[in-house]
């Protein structure tokens, strides 16, 4: 088998997570469905550091993680301050920038 | 087998990419298109842990830990954390509010989709090194000497990041109380005032027969009561029907008051 | 070579000082602020006497003296300075300025002792005087530019001065707008001689001027002659000197008849050489100024605001100057002599007209004049040699030079000079007509101001309550002392130029010189104008002297109606002008209105339509953000897929 299907599957997950991101409403489901397009990323960067035979990739790849879990933690922040404020977790909730 | 590793991986691997590559795909499907915010956690937790799988088969093994101890132990529990806090509600509806918006994804995401196969098709990686050199020292110990040597400044750098984003979490989360909570004396008062449920809520219909918090309790007339059961089970739409089973439980009563009756008149007679 | 020429700027700066001063002084210097401003004035005739002193020491072609102050703007190709150029044309026009304008501040004292904003009105005339000296000391166009538009406003200032007066303010306006049309015909001839010499210093351009082309130079000139219509009243830009008259009396005298007015003459006679290079524009010059002088000289005919009358009779003798200036080096001299000889004399006229004005309660109507001579003995004299002077009386100072420029239209040849020298000749003897018209009818005949029957004695006011009757008397000193100055210089001063042909000597350097010939001998022309005088004298004395005057003007003749009304240049103005203006605005408006109008509101129009249509997308969900943010992630991947593969 060639190590380049490992990129074909991270593309396709990459593009399932940014589908999910735009279908659904439930805000923490957005949030997952993002962090299954950083895991997909992060499966493409551990196949390229193997094809280059060099541990780079997977040094970004710990540092996505990294930053990942910063950004989980400001990201449920604030869909908890969204919730007690709105009561509601849908992001089509927080439009009050329409006209 | 180094010659082969030149161009292709092992039987087994290609076996295994096939098979957890699958669940992979199924899981990220589900965690998109599932109902319930606690089953997506779920799903999105099964792909995560095959890819952990797929890096440990890449050679990274110290990523493929932290992605099943980081990822899926501390930040899907998180997640679990938040949905039970604000998920509650009813399951999610699928039905899109948007015009258009499902059908402008799904044709921006197969579009994207294409165009990145295209991509990883059009380049030439007909052959790859594999990190035996890269790893003979310990896959550890080489990622250890690349973090604090050439990626020092980055790795501070993300350090920093993480205590920043730890601040502006309690910051968002933190409520300062800006007024006196209000006393048990207040509260009844007020209750009063607005003349709404003077005395306690009633209890939920308890039973003898089962632990039933989520049955509500029967009004005079027979109809069940809203109000008896907690705010959560209703919110979730979780309250149990029981008025069939009552009426069950009177015929099941009669039947064996009745058969009682016969035997006693079986005996009798 | 002393070092004199320091002092140029000094003749500038004296009055702009005062001028500053009493501006910007505020109330504190009301009891002293005609004191400063005539002292700073006369400071700037003494220096103009040194300096005269200082080029009369030196050979005549070693007269001229320049001073450089500083570079103004200072730009690679285009080179103004802020530079003097003080020669024998320059100083006649400093004596006669900074002369005149002393003895007219001086007269000022007395004249506006009554008004409580004296302060400003010397402060306005210093300001005058500065822009003036600016103007004719200015060594290149630019700055005299700078002078220009300086006397253009002082005038505007001082006309509009009793601008509670509804009238004064609209004669301030008017004159302010007609003067414009002039300024841009100069801005419009600066920007010529640049591209055309690329400079515009007196020097290069006057010396090069030889070398340009006919078309430009006649196009220069006739700029030039626009702009000189403009300042001077010539026709057709004639119209506001009759009103200007609404301003004080001083300044009457002082700008719309001794200097600004002149700035014109001087104009085209310090740019001889453009014209000389000019025949045609040349022409144009003495037909504007033969026009003008006949126009002048009826309007002064029918009018009964003696400061009116004066006022066509300024605008004709302007005429004669203007005439004088296009005849080139032949007419330059006598222009320029009339000019000076003409700010004595009709300095002088107005003086007196002012002074009768402050003795009558400040009426103008000639009709309520009448025997004043009585009265006001000193204005009557002063004022009577100002006339003899005026009509060209043999030995006065009006006869030198107005006979040298008749002499000089003749010697212009051809049928141009018979026709050019039969109008001056005309003009002589109207201007005879009705300045004894004036003379008649203000200080001769019965009393016509007195409202009872009972003429009551000389000097003594009449015991009963007929308290708006005028009690004619003779001015204060301050005023009657610069009448009896100006009427010196109106009666030897043209003798003294003339004799030995000083005058036109004097000049020669800088006009340069030329007899001409003469196709009538001096003595017959003399004589001509003698006649032309006699009979002028004559019919006015027929219609004015013998009978009584009535109070009310009669109808009058078709022609004294159209004089009246200054010949209808107003309403020419209005119909051609006033009224044209009005049609092409409306139909600008029109074609704004629907077609830019049309361009803009449609663009906009549809800018919006679309923005209206665009401001859907923008719906507020983050998810179709997402979705546009997605397509364009894409579009870029496709684009880059696409570039790599080309």
């Amino acid at each position: 088998m060639n190590p380049v299907n490992y990129l074909y599957l991270a593309a396709l997950l990459f593009t399932i997570g940014a589908t999910g991101v735009l279908i659904r409403r439930n805000a923490i489901v957005v949030f997952m469905c993002v962090e299954l397009m950083l895991n997909a990323c992060n499966l493409a960067f551990v196949a390229f550091s193997r094809m280059h035979g060099n541990l780079d990739g997977q040094i970004i790849a710990f540092f996505t993680m990294v930053v990942a879990a910063a950004e989980v933690v400001v990201g449920l922040a604030i869909i908890v301050s969204l919730f007690r404020s709105r009561h509601s977790a849908s992001v089509d909730d927080a439009s009050l920038m329409k006209l | 087998m180094t010659d082969v590793a030149a161009y292709a991986t092992s039987t087994g691997e290609a076996f295994q990419f096939w098979v957890l590559g699958t669940v992979a795909v199924v899981g990220a499907l589900c965690t998109v298109f599932m109902k319930k915010a606690v089953h997506s956690a779920l799903c999105l937790a099964g792909t995560m842990i095959v890819l952990a799988v797929f890096y440990l088969a890449n050679g990274a093994y110290f990523l493929g830990i932290v992605q099943i101890v980081v990822y899926t132990g501390a930040i899907m529990m998180l997640f679990l954390f938040v949905v039970m806090l604000v998920g509650v509600t009813a399951a999610d509806s699928l039905k899109e509010t948007i015009k258009g918006q499902r059908w402008l994804a799904l044709l921006c995401g197969l579009g994207f989709g294409i165009l990145l196969c295209a991509g990883i098709g059009n380049a030439s990686l007909q052959e790859f090194n594999g990190l035996a050199q890269a790893n003979s020292g310990g896959n550890v110990e080489g990622l250890a000497a690349l973090i604090f040597t050439k990626y020092v400044f980055a790795f501070e750098i993300t350090g920093a990041l993480l205590i920043t984003a730890a601040i502006g979490a309690m910051v968002l989360t933190h409520r300062e109380r800006t007024e006196r909570a209000r006393t048990q004396r207040e509260l009844a008062e007020q209750r009063v005032r607005e003349g709404k449920q003077l005395p306690p809520l009633p209890a939920p219909g308890v039973y003898a027969r089962h632990n039933a918090v989520d049955v509500p309790g029967l009004l005079p007339d027979g109809t069940p009561s809203e109000l008896t059961v907690s705010r959560t089970l209703r919110e979730r739409g979780q309250i149990r029907d029981v008025s069939d089973e009552a009426i069950q439980d009177l015929k099941a009563l009669e039947q064996r008051a009745g058969e009682r009756l016969g035997r006693e008149e079986g005996v009798a007679k | 070579m002393s070092n004199a020429e320091n002092l140029i700027a000094l003749l500038v700066a004296a009055p702009l000082l005062g001028a500053a001063v009493l501006l910007c002084g505020g109330r504190r210097l009301d009891a002293v602020g005609h004191v400063i401003g005539t002292a700073l004035s006369t400071l700037s005739f003494v220096i103009g006497v040194v300096l005269f002193a200082d080029m009369l020491g030196r050979g005549a072609d070693d007269r001229a003296m320049s001073q450089h102050l500083f570079s103004w703007i200072p730009v690679e190709g285009f080179q103004a300075d802020v530079a003097f150029q003080l020669d024998q044309l320059s100083m006649t026009f400093v004596l006669l300025i900074s002369g005149v304008g002393s003895l007219i501040h001086l007269y000022s004292i007395g004249y506006m002792e009554h008004d409580e904003r004296r302060r400003r009105f010397f402060g306005y005339l210093n300001l005058f005087l500065a822009a003036m000296l600016l103007l004719v000391l200015a060594d290149n166009y630019l700055l005299l530019y700078v002078g220009w538009e300086g006397v253009g406003l002082a005038s505007y200032l001082l006309i509009g001065f009793w601008q509670h007066k509804p009238s004064a303010a609209t004669a301030a306006k008017k004159a302010f707008l007609v003067n414009r049309v002039g300024d841009i015909g100069l801005s419009i001839a600066i920007m010529l001689m640049f591209t055309t010499f690329g400079t515009f210093a007196f020097g290069p351009v006057l010396g090069a001027a030889d070398e340009a082309g006919e078309g430009r130079l006649t196009a220069i000139g006739l700029m030039l002659l626009l702009a000189a219509c403009g300042k001077s009243a010539q026709v057709p830009l004639q119209s506001w000197l009759g009103d200007a008259m609404e301003g004080p009396t001083p300044v009457s005298a002082l700008i719309h008849a001794a200097t600004m007015v002149t700035a014109g003459v001087y104009l085209i006679v310090r740019s001889g050489e453009i014209f000389n290079g000019a025949p045609d524009a040349q022409l144009v010059v003495t037909v504007v100024g033969a026009v003008t002088l006949l126009f002048g000289a009826i309007v002064g005919c029918a009018k009964d605001d003696i400061k009116k009358a004066l006022a066509g009779s300024t605008m004709s003798q302007i005429g004669y100057m203007i005439l004088a200036a296009g005849l080139g080096p032949i007419g330059y001299a006598f222009a320029i002599m009339h000019l000076v000889t003409h700010g004595f004399f009709k300095a002088g006229l107005f003086l007196g007209a002012g002074s009768v004005m402050h003795g009558m309660n400040d009426e103008v109507d000639m009709r309520k004049y009448g025997g004043l001579r009585k009265y006001m003995p000193i204005t009557f004299v002063t004022f009577g040699l100002g006339y003899l002077a005026i009509i060209g009386f043999p030995g006065l100072s009006g006869f030198f030079s107005k006979d040298k420029i008749i002499e000089a239209a003749f010697a212009k040849g051809g049928t141009e000079g018979w026709i050019l020298g039969g109008v001056a000749l005309l003009g002589a003897g109207i201007t005879a007509y009705y300045m004894t018209r004036v003379m008649i009818m203000t200080f001769f005949g019965e009393e016509r101001w007195r409202k009872s029957a009972a003429p009551a004695e000389p000097g003594v006011a009449p015991a009963s309550g007929e308290h708006d009757e005028p009690h004619p008397h003779e001015s204060p000193r301050s005023m009657t002392i610069p009448m009896i100055v100006l009427a010196f210089g109106s009666v030897f001063a043209g003798g003294y130029f003339s004799i030995g042909e000083r005058f036109v000597h004097w000049l020669e350097p800088v006009t340069g010189y030329d007899h001409g010939h003469p196709p009538v001998s001096a003595l017959t022309v003399t004589l001509a104008t003698m006649v032309m005088l006699v009979v002028g004298v004559g019919i006015a004395y027929v219609q004015y002297g013998r009978g009584p005057v009535p109070v009310l003007a009669p109808r009058g003749s078709l022609l004294t109606r159209a004089a009246r009304r200054d010949l209808y240049q107003d309403d020419f103005n209005h119909v051609v002008l006033v009224r044209g203006g009005e049609h092409l605005t409306r139909s600008l408006v029109y074609v704004d209105h629907t077609l830019v109008d049309g361009v803009v509101n449609g663009t906009a129009a549809s800018m919006g339509g679309l923005s209206g249509r665009l401001r859907k997308l923008q719906n507020g969900y983050a998810r179709s953000y997402a979705v546009s943010m997605f397509g364009g992630a894409a579009i870029l991947v496709a684009a880059t897929l696409l570039m790599r593969a080309v």
